[in-house]
């Protein structure tokens, strides 16, 4: 049943996916943040675009997996602790064989998710009472939360952070590492989503989006539903924070709660791209991480200048993101029947 | 014929505004019952307390049994028991098929899964039901663009799709012509006798009432004003009286 286009959009994704940091190697971290902000942009729609929650505050999820793939990390396999190691600062380099490394590593990315998805549970017990620009307000207040508390927990370091432990391989082998690791969890994200919106799940969090109170008349469950959809967006910002702590090798709370610029990014991405559909949010975050990538590095100093360009053309020709302006464009493109009968009668009207 | 819903000397103020004092009213299973009154008499509020909107000062109020007073909305769906509103309520963004197949019930032991697929049975009782109130050739269409009639079939339409045990319409013809009525009439006959949805019915009209209800209820300034079958009540003074301003 999939599209030719479809297939052809896949296709060239997967190569450029497998071929860019072949192809470009300089680039490889930059292609890997790309793949993190296509997953960023990507899970915060399911609330932000299908369901209508927009939240501020799923950066929380990306910190706290974070630190708690770091506590896993270390206390594994190093016999002082995690106090020890983090009051420390940095000057005990323990050890890890490579295997202890890696094992440390892959489990902390599953606890972080699954430590995130538990969050996202405790969290919506009493955000979901919160609706529209107060749960947006809400959720922000909550990602502001985390990354004060952390400052003040010694047993992650406090203030100054936690050096992450040492990657074993090589520089290069560093990078392409995780590279894929960002690519497949990128992946992942993409075609459960893809199969989420095709069953009844996406269709039950278009109607809280559309009516939520219609939805719960018709006896929807409409907090199950909820709480799913924020939990899968937490899983993923989890597994990603771990992957991209890592990455840094230092985590603090600027790295670990970075609410002015990833926070704000995968919302500006997602509106872009245009928010509520599947593509939307990855067009998005590849509009928005060229253009990032291009202007840090060629008009330094005007970058933030340039991306509130974007966000102004965004909001005056683009009001629906680039998705949603060919979807009114040309919407036999998407499959969208247009009355033409009815069409034709308004014009005609006027 | 038993009763599926009784409503039990129930009251309901907004502040200092009575909405409804000490009404009681019995719905029989299988039964078309009306509820009728001039505006602002208690009809809608009388309906959100049985539907769990708001919580009720007073009284009782049972669904096939069990006493409901004390459940939300989603709780009392979720038992069978589905409105409409006054003011049409659908998922605009959506086409009409989506709009019909989100609508299957969620009751326990219905084989609606968080995650089921729509295609299949789903989907062919969508379109089966989109055709009977005569939207078929419409179901593609994004919902919001239809005329506020057709939104009005429509969420009849997904009312239906719920497969609900009993049904309240708040003023289902309102809006709506008067050639589209007679077939609104003879659809909310037909989910009574074929499907086997108990009715529950606002409605001002009192062409479609008197046609379609075995019983009505009168309500006026909130209180219970009269009952009975539809010619007693034509020909009753006090309901006249209410209705021509007398009270």
């Amino acid at each position: 049943m999939i599209k030719k286009n479809t297939l052809i959009t896949y296709g060239g994704l997967a190569l450029f996916g497998v071929f860019g940091p072949i192809l470009f190697p300089d680039y490889t971290l930059s292609i890997a943040y790309l793949w993190m902000m296509v997953l960023m942009a990507s899970t915060w729609d399911i609330l932000g675009g299908q369901m209508g929650y927009n939240s501020l505050g799923n950066i929380t999820f990306f910190g706290a997996g974070m630190y708690i793939s770091a506590i896993v990390q270390v206390t594994m396999f190093y016999d002082g602790g995690m106090a020890e190691y983090t009051s420390a600062m940095g000057s005990i380099k323990p050890e890890f064989t490579d295997s202890e490394y890696f094992s440390g590593l892959y489990l902390g990315i599953i606890c972080a998710g699954i430590g995130a998805l538990l969050l996202s549970l405790i969290f919506s017990t009493f955000m979901f009472g919160l609706r529209g620009p107060y749960f947006a307000i809400g959720s922000l207040g909550l990602a502001i939360a985390a990354a004060e508390l952390t400052i003040t927990m010694d047993y992650v370091g406090g203030a100054s952070g936690i050096s992450m432990p040492l990657f074993p391989g090589e520089i290069e082998f560093r990078s392409t590492f995780f590279y894929i690791l960002c690519f497949i969890l990128a992946a992942l994200a993409h075609f459960l989503l893809r199969w989420l919106y095709s069953t009844q799940f996406g269709l039950a969090i278009n109607a809280i989006r559309d009516d939520e109170d219609k939805a719960e008349a018709m006896g929807i469950p409409t907090l199950v539903y909820k709480q799913i959809g924020w939990g899968i967006a937490a899983f993923f910002m989890g597994c990603i924070g771990a992957i991209a702590g890592n990455m840094a090798g230092f985590i603090d709370k600027e790295v670990a709660y970075p609410i002015p610029t990833f926070g704000i990014f995968m919302v500006a991405m997602v509106l872009l791209g245009g928010k509520g559909t599947l593509w939307g949010p990855v067009i998005g975050a590849i509009i928005f991480h060229v253009i990032k990538e291009t202007t840090w590095t060629y008009l330094l100093n005007l970058q933030w200048v340039a991306l509130g360009l974007i966000l102004i053309i965004n909001i005056v020709y683009f009001q629906q993101g680039l998705m949603g302006w060919l979807q009114t464009k040309y919407p036999e493109m998407f499959g969208i029947v247009v009355d033409e009968s009815q069409k034709t009668s308004k014009s005609e009207a006027k | 014929m038993s009763d599926i819903i009784t409503v039990d000397n129930v009251s309901k103020a907004y502040g200092g505004v009575k909405a409804n004092v000490d009404i009681s009213i019995s719905v029989k299973e299988g039964s078309i019952t009306g509820i009728i009154g001039p505006n602002g008499c208690g009809k809608t509020t009388l309906f959100n307390s049985i539907v769990g909107y708001h919580p009720i000062d007073s009284g009782s109020i049972k669904f096939d049994g069990q006493e409901i007073s004390n459940l939300v909305v989603g709780d009392i769906a979720r038992l069978g028991m589905l409105r409409t509103f006054q003011q049409t309520r659908i998922y605009s963004k959506m086409d009409c098929v989506d709009n019909m197949q989100i609508s299957v019930s969620h009751r326990k032991g219905s084989r609606s899964g968080l995650f089921a697929s729509r295609r299949g049975e789903i989907r062919e009782r969508a379109e089966h039901l989109l055709e009977f109130v005569g939207l078929y050739s419409k179901r593609n269409l994004i919902s919001g663009d239809l005329s506020f009639g057709q939104q009005k079939l429509l969420e009849f339409a997904m009312a239906l799709m719920n497969q609900p045990k009993v049904l309240l319409l708040d003023e289902p013809t309102a809006g709506i012509n008067p050639t589209l009525i007679n077939g609104l009439i003879d659809r909310l006959h037909k989910a009574n006798q074929e499907l086997g949805i108990t009715l529950c019915v606002i409605e001002h009209n009192m062409r479609v009432i008197m046609n379609l209800a075995e019983h009505i209820y009168c309500l006026s300034n909130g209180k219970m004003l009269a009952d009975g079958k539809p010619e007693e009540l034509q020909s009753d003074q006090r309901v006249i009286d209410a209705y021509l301003g007398g009270h």
